[in-house]
């Protein structure tokens, strides 16, 4: 075998060449994949299995098969070895891109069959649920207040915690706020939910509202904020506070009009994201806002929808036209945290820390 | 064991940027040939086209011809990996595996190819392979501690024993000593003068004085202006470029006029 | 991802008790205000959730750990956690037994595997599948993956049945199991591990992928030399995250699981329940003391994940020092 050659080549020397080894020509992989698929779907309808995956997966396994046998044949263990886990690896990817893509497809899909500008400017009310009609109206009233709320909370609270983190903090109170903040990221937002329900409702008595969700949603959205806007303090070069120290500007000052202008870029991209993030929570709505078909301008008095609670609801109706409805809201609430994203995105491109990579 | 290397019309790119061009220069076996020049003139690109390392850059590219002995890198259905196994390599910063322990960083290379599977076969070859590096007698006692622990020079040499442990027939040295304080370069430019006893070696420095110390011959590299693709200047015995090199600039960069 | 390192980052502009000014004043204290004021909420959420949960165990006329039943509203009431805490721990296991490889290789494919052209919009589009929200996950498990995962089912019956694990008590039912849960929320957090382990993976120092090219490591040796050894404790908190989200995940299970009160071996019956799915299913008709049983669950699911949390923080404290040399 020529691996064989190929380990005494240095001590040796043979006289034949040492470098070159045989190779499996370029196009071997992509012929050996379509022998697999063929090999794979013959067995598949030779044998009479009925499930695709099946056929799926015999394909695979001969595709690696083939692709370790023919390539430690030809080339050696090691560069079978190689060959296999570059097959792996791409199997990997083509593994997760179907239900991905198959997710987005669908959605998008079935979503525009009832978006129009009626669905967008309609809410629930007077729609027998098993009929078509109706809209998202009173949800995306829902969402937008619930989300605008809790970053009214959050993003000062989270800001202002990051700012102590980086510029004040030393010491024990850093050291616990920082572990907390990653505790925090990671608490379900249904218990959150249940502890603003515990809090608000049950103890302070107060009724379902959009602001009872959106306390729940700063709860979320509050240790999000507090890291990315750390991370991005930390990327503003040291010399920038001294030299603004070092010309007699308070510390605060310093903070106020060097530190955070140079960073700002990548902290609002953070929060867009964090936005992005609340803005497809259901559960603490769930819990705590309780859902309305009308329109409720209101979010400190009485029940609302949100965007993620609508699919929610519309998916348990349990019927085609509701199915449509859940499908179009989804495509809606996808749309508009895709939006949040590039918006971020685009925010950090435009204002990216001349230290950033 | 030792081969010569002999290159000709070798040009290689960054994307479509040309940074180094049409060189072509015959390295001697068991000597030590010294690459110098101003910066950014392609002598450690150059140097990466020896063992195929360059194309590993992203966009880098290559063209013409580098024999080893009679045979081209650069030929159809030569395996870059079994090239960079017979020509070694030393990097700028020391870079042990950072999450293995001095013996493993050793005999890294050696598991690898499967040779040696027999446990004392592997400590002798560890061992040998530390006295050839002169780092034996610093780290015996502590053979299973953590390289990533050791000394800037004495990591450096650690990465020698680990090239030369596979026993390649050309080592190359890519700025070896620029991370290194004076003692520790002392000690590697000792151990350069060992070891071409027994491997073809091609250093890159920015280090004349260095130069001039370790090495038998020593090409000049220069390139017109900036964004220029880089060229061999001349390439002869390091006396003779030191004292009386035929080209006007490299007497220029050597005594300090330019660069 | 990091923990703050704020001691070495930056040497204190003033670090004597200089804090004179009333404008720093205020500032030092608004900012000290809000990160106790996060303090204030966790240690809340704890209490609360506790002082709700101990009220309802102690009218429990069931022990609360081994019951199967949630029946919060009958007098005397009588629900536990058995089988949610098993369906929780069964369907978050299986989604990590399926998207932790399949996340690692996705992000070795974005950093070393795939054409660099293909590279960065596929990184691009990973990034923004992980911002999908869950409910539309759920809705597209409910409508299209709980039929399409049909066939795989009556496959895996017939011809793994003899595990057990795969036996299918009645095959024509359809595949709202916890087996199925497991699938889609392994689809779910795909993206977020992967997004990690992808950031992990380029901070390996090129220097040690380097060192391995030039010993004439083929890709394959240089992944598993220098960077899958960096990489380790990375993609372990990155998977600690990924457990994290599907733990506590509720929408996607509610909208897929047909939840009963059994507990089975047999992953594909649609039978079991989740901690967040039982607490979305049984609020709307809960009443207050309702209210309080779920509360309680609630709690228990918050202690599962303030732990799989902690576990996370221990190993990347570790690797810290491990690897302090090359930061």
């Amino acid at each position: 075998m020529s691996d064989v050659a190929y380990q005494d080549a240095p001590a040796t020397a043979p006289s034949q060449s040492p470098l070159a080894h045989r190779r499996i020509p370029r196009w071997a992989p992509a012929g050996f994949a379509v022998a697999a698929v063929a090999l794979g779907c013959g067995i598949g309808a030779g044998a009479g299995l009925a499930s695709r995956l099946q056929w799926g997966l015999i394909s695979l396994l001969l595709f690696i098969g083939l692709t370790y046998a023919i390539t430690a044949g030809v080339e050696g263990r090691r560069q079978a070895k190689d060959r296999v886990a570059t097959s792996l690896v791409w199997a990997c990817f083509v593994v997760a891109v179907v239900p991905l893509y198959s997710l987005l497809q669908t959605t998008i899909s079935k979503g525009v069959k009832v978006l129009d500008g009626n669905f967008l400017s309609h809410s629930m009310g007077g729609v027998i649920t098993t009929q078509p009609g109706g809209g998202v109206y009173h949800a995306i009233i829902g969402t937008l207040e619930q989300v605008g709320l809790a970053s009214l909370i959050a993003v000062p609270v989270g800001l202002l915690t990051a700012i102590y983190l980086v510029e004040y903090g030393r010491g024990k109170l850093a050291k616990v706020v920082t572990f907390f903040v990653d505790v925090m990221t990671g608490v379900p937002s249904i218990v959150a939910g249940l502890f603003i329900l515990a809090f608000w409702i049950i103890i302070l008595g107060f009724g379902y509202s959009g602001f009872a969700g959106a306390l729940a949603l700063a709860i979320l959205m509050m240790p999000v904020v507090v890291r990315s806007t750390e991370e991005m303090l930390k990327l503003v070069p040291n010399e920038l506070r001294e030299a603004s120290l070092a010309l007699g500007v308070p510390k605060w000052r310093t903070i106020l009009k060097v530190v955070l202008p140079t960073s700002i870029g990548g902290i609002l991209t953070g929060v867009m994201l964090a936005v992005a993030r609340i803005a497809g929570e259901t559960a603490p709505v769930l819990l705590l806002v309780f859902g309305n078909q009308l329109i409720n301008n209101n979010p400190f008095s009485g029940a609302q929808s949100s965007l993620p609670y609508y699919v929610y609801e519309q998916y348990t109706n349990g019927n085609d036209a509701s199915f449509d409805r859940a499908w179009a809201a989804a495509l809606v609430l996808i749309a508009f945290v895709m939006i949040l994203n590039l918006v971020a995105r685009g925010i950090a491109r435009w204002k990216a820390p001349k230290t950033g990579r | 064991m030792a081969k010569r290397i002999d290159v000709s019309g070798l040009s290689a790119y960054y994307g479509t940027h040309r940074a180094i061009e049409d060189i072509s220069m015959t390295v001697e076996p068991r000597s030590v040939t010294a690459f110098i020049g101003p910066s950014g003139c392609g002598k450690s690109t150059f140097l990466r086209t020896l063992n195929r390392m360059h194309e590993v850059t992203p966009g880098g590219r290559v063209e013409g011809k580098v024999m080893l002995d009679d045979e081209n890198l650069y030929g159809a259905g030569v395996d870059p990996v079994a090239v960079r196994r017979t020509v070694g390599m030393v990097f700028q910063r020391p870079n042990p595996f950072p999450t293995m322990s001095i013996y493993d960083n050793v005999a890294a290379g050696l598991r690898l190819n499967g040779t040696a599977r027999k446990k004392s076969e592997l400590d002798g070859i560890v061992e040998k392979s530390l006295k050839g590096a002169n780092l034996w007698n610093e780290v015996k006692d502590r053979l299973n501690k953590p390289g990533a622990g050791l000394s800037g020079g004495q990591q450096q040499r650690l990465c020698i024993a680990r090239a030369i442990a596979v026993e390649p027939q050309v080592l190359l040295m890519d700025e070896p000593c620029s991370a290194l304080d004076p003692i520790s370069t002392l000690a590697i430019e000792d151990l350069i003068g060992e070891l071409k006893e027994r491997f073809t070696i091609v250093i890159v420095t920015h280090n004349m004085q260095q130069a001039a110390r370790v090495s038998d011959r020593t090409a000049f590299f220069n390139l017109a202006g900036v964004g220029q693709p880089g060229r061999l200047i001349e390439i002869d015995e390091t006396q003779r470029i030191f004292s009386n090199p035929s080209v006007q600039a490299t007497e220029d960069y050597i005594s300090g006029r330019f660069g | 991802m990091d923990i703050v390192n704020t001691s070495g980052e930056h040497p204190p502009p003033s670090r004597q008790p200089a804090v004179t000014r009333p404008g720093d004043r205020v500032f030092l204290g608004l900012s000290r205000g809000s990160g106790i004021l996060l303090l204030v909420i966790m240690a809340a959420i704890a209490v609360f959730l506790t002082v709700r949960a101990i009220h309802a165990i102690s009218l429990d006329h069931s022990n609360f750990f081994t019951t199967f039943e949630w029946n919060a509203s009958l007098t005397p009431p009588s629900f536990g956690i058995a089988v949610l805490a098993y369906g929780t721990v069964v369907s978050s296991l299986i989604a990590m037994i399926i998207a932790v490889p399949v996340s690692v290789g996705i992000a070795l494919f974005i950093t070393h595997y795939a054409p660099r052209r293909l590279a960065s919009p596929l990184a691009y589009l990973v990034d923004l599948l992980a911002a999908v929200p869950s409910i539309v996950y759920g809705l597209w498990g409910g409508l299209y993956l709980v039929p399409h995962l049909q066939g795989l089912n009556l496959w895996l019956n017939e011809y793994l049945s003899w595990t057990g694990i795969f036996h299918k008590s009645d095959p024509s039912s359809a595949a709202r199991s916890l087996f199925t849960v497991g699938i889609l929320l392994a689809i779910m957090i795909v993206p977020i591990i992967t997004n990690v382990s992808r950031e992990v993976f380029r901070q390996v120092p090129r220097a040690h992928e380097e060192a391995a090219l030039a010993l004439g490591a083929t890709r394959w040796e240089v992944v598993r030399m220098s960077v899958l050894p960096f990489a380790r404790s990375g993609i372990i908190s990155a998977s600690m995250l990924g457990l994290g989200r599907a733990l506590g995940e509720t929408m996607a299970v509610a909208t897929v699981l047909s939840a009963s009160p059994v507990l089975s071996l047999r992953l594909l019956d649609p039978v079991g329940g989740t901690f967040a799915q039982n607490i979305a299913a049984k609020f709307a008709e809960a009443d207050n003391f309702g209210r309080d049983a779920l509360i309680a669950s609630g709690l228990v699911l918050f202690v599962i994940t303030l732990l799989v949390n902690g576990a996370a923080r221990l190993i990347i404290a570790r690797r810290k020092e491990y690897s302090g040399a090359n930061a």
